[in-house]
């Protein structure tokens, strides 16, 4: 090489990496901005849960609580509506995932492997289902709930939550058992199992961490969801987590003022039993399951 | 153990689509019969529809005296190989292996025994806790025959199973699974595209194409007399060389030489059929002579291929190694007579 060459190279150089500099610290001040964007509620919601009620309102805006408390959490606790409504939460989540998963994923199994007559049919109407927003449906909902006897009670919810826990569980898990090796299945009956055993013994241990993912999304779904169980639950024991947050302190005497402390309290603690599940199940969620089913 | 039967069997997708076209076919008891062909050539699909795993859009297929065209997989009583081996990936090798029993609701002593005799033979004995990730693929390979054997099915079913092994790997696999065979005294039904194990392995070989089985006969016979010029091209390596002829009475003429047929075989455009080991550098009596303009020279030690021109005709030579060529060098070629092939070449039928 010349030295002319060597001479220009780092001349030629120097542009580039101020380039690169400045592109590298665009791209992590993008990350700083979604992750504020995403975490500051957390964060606000966290901030306002430590205060006494007196210092929320309070100007200028305190970022760090200055009087630190935790009178808020233990107001949350000792109301009785609240804690009721986590076990609620968790008996309409629970259920509903645990009867889309038996329900969802035989559906899903049968639409991905076996051909029968409206197969593509089926697959679309479900899909549609999961299309109608809720309040579309709420009308005949209630009529038929009213109808079955079943308003204002947790069995209403399990049903209502499947409209949308199915769809999901069958479309999701449809597409997993398509892109599963037939080979299995098919080492499976030359072994003598019968279709159910294939499934139930092969299939759905391989589909675990599908099953999972599909698991946490309903659950959270069921957790979070307002709309239906503010229509079809009646008496405060029954209401789920998101009624009982909203309808803290709505029977004390100071009826006009928002208990924010309460309420953000009541929200980060059922934050919590979220987190925990979506911990133990990603432990199932474990890429390459499937290694070492077929090829070297 | 037990024979296999197809009789007149085809495997339609659709009115196109044919993938296995009147495949007639008898395996002996105890056999380790050998189906080779191209990828396509429906082979496969001819194992497959014996496992159950494909209907049979027509004919008939025999399990020793059953006929099991409407039998599901499961209780056909046979075992299979898959090509990608197809383990549980969820189950210890024990279970592996176990499973076929379990299902057939055989005793839990028995499973044992059975597992523990099968893992002895294919030297699995001290991976029956690992899951399959944590083997090599050799061992997965042996797993996927551990699974076989434990059954002890009529009829063992291997769809390619070495192609995903290492060269050196298949060919000791090659040889255990021979011993395998004579040991279990079982009848084998082999499907590969690799022509060196068909000849190899098979007690016979049935070379297929497009569905069209080809010729079925022991190794020997495929490589001595080929029905056709496909199955000529397709076992042996390197392929046999084809010359062009025309042909008047008994005397065939290339565009390097004229030759001598032993008899009128009474076409006039025929294919002149020379596999490479058939050409010479030594005169022998009755040989005639050809001369080879020598392109390429490979040594490989054992042997040496030539590959030149005969007049205008590629030819690949097969010769000592010993014996010294360079290129450019025309070298001259004796042609055994005895081994001669001639196909006609309209129908590309062997007519000598």
């Amino acid at each position: 090489m010349s030295a002319a060459t060597a001479e220009a190279l780092p001349q030629r150089r120097k542009p580039i990496k101020v380039g690169k500099v400045v592109s590298r610290a665009l791209f992590y001040l993008l990350i700083v901005i979604i992750l504020g964007y995403i975490l500051f509620p957390f964060y606000w919601a966290a901030r306002t849960s430590f205060m006494p009620d007196a210092d929320i309102y309070l100007t200028p805006v305190q970022y760090w609580p200055k009087n630190f408390t935790v009178q808020h959490y233990i107001n949350a606790f000792s109301e009785p509506t609240f804690v009721r409504s986590i076990a609620n939460s968790a008996i309409v989540g629970v259920s509903a995932t645990l009867i889309s998963i038996l329900i969802g994923a035989s559906a899903a199994y049968a639409l991905a492997r076996f051909n029968f007559l409206g197969r593509n049919v089926a697959l679309y109407l479900i899909l549609a289902m999961s299309m109608f927003p809720g309040i579309s449906i709420l009308g005949s909902l209630y009529t038929v709930l009213q109808r079955f006897h079943l308003y204002n009670t947790l069995y209403a919810l399990i049903i209502v939550y499947l409209t949308f826990a199915l769809p999901l569980m069958v479309w999701i898990m449809q597409s997993f058992f398509r892109g599963m090796p037939r080979d299995l299945e098919e080492a499976a009956y030359v072994d003598g199992a019968s279709q159910f055993q294939t499934f139930w013994r092969i299939m759905i241990p391989l589909a675990a961490p599908g099953l999972a993912t599909v698991g946490i999304l309903t659950i959270m779904g069921c957790w979070q969801e307002y709309l239906f169980a503010l229509s079809f639950l009646l008496s405060s024991s029954k209401w789920t987590v998101p009624l009982a947050i909203a309808n803290t302190g709505a029977n004390q005497a100071s009826a006009f003022q928002i208990p924010w402390g309460d309420q953000m309290a009541e929200t980060l603690v059922v934050m919590l039993p979220l987190i925990a599940a979506v911990l133990i199940l990603q432990r199932r969620i474990i890429s390459g399951l499937t290694a070492g089913a077929v090829k070297g | 153990m037990a024979s296999v039967a197809y009789n007149h069997v085809f495997k339609r997708y659709s009115a196109e689509a044919v993938a296995v076209k009147d495949l007639s076919l008898q395996i002996l008891d105890t056999e380790f019969m050998v189906l080779v062909g191209p990828s396509g050539c429906g082979k496969s699909t001819a194992l497959r529809m014996l496992a159950g795993l494909e209907e049979i859009s027509d004919g008939e297929i025999k399990i020793g005296d059953r006929v099991v065209n409407e039998v599901p997989a499961r209780e056909r009583d046979i075992a299979m190989v898959f090509q990608s081996y197809a383990l549980y990936p969820h189950m210890s090798v024990y279970d592996n292996m176990a499973f076929g029993l379990k299902m057939r609701r055989v005793a839990k002593s028995e499973i044992e025994t059975k597992v523990k005799e099968a893992s002895k033979i294919l030297g699995l004995d001290n991976f029956l806790k690992r899951k399959p990730r944590q083997l090599s693929g050799g061992q997965r390979q042996r797993v996927a025959l551990g699974r076989a054997i434990v059954r002890n099915p009529q009829v063992f079913l291997l769809d390619e199973p070495l192609s995903n092994l290492d060269a050196q790997l298949r060919v000791e696999t090659r040889i255990n699974l021979q011993k395998l065979h004579k040991d279990l005294d079982a009848t084998f039904i082999y499907v590969t595209h690799d022509q060196v194990e068909a000849m190899t392995m098979g007690d016979r070989i049935a070379v297929m194409k497009d569905g069209i089985l080809q010729q079925v006969a022991s190794p020997r016979e495929i490589y001595d007399d080929p029905v056709n010029m496909y199955v000529a091209g397709f076992i042996g390596s390197p392929k046999m060389n084809f010359i062009p002829v025309t042909v008047s009475g008994n005397t065939a003429k290339a565009s390097g030489f004229t030759l001598e047929l032993p008899k009128a075989p009474g076409i006039e455009k025929g294919v002149l059929g020379v596999r490479p080991e058939d050409l010479t550098e030594v005169p022998h009596e009755g040989f005639p002579k050809i001369e080879m303009k020598v392109e390429v020279v490979e040594v490989l030690g054992s042997d040496q291929f030539l590959y030149g021109k005969v007049g205008s005709d590629d030819v690949i030579a097969r010769l000592d190694p010993q014996f010294k060529v360079s290129v450019g060098d025309a070298v001259p070629l004796h042609m055994n007579m005895r081994r001669l092939h001639l196909f006609d070449v309209g129908s590309e039928r062997a007519v000598l």
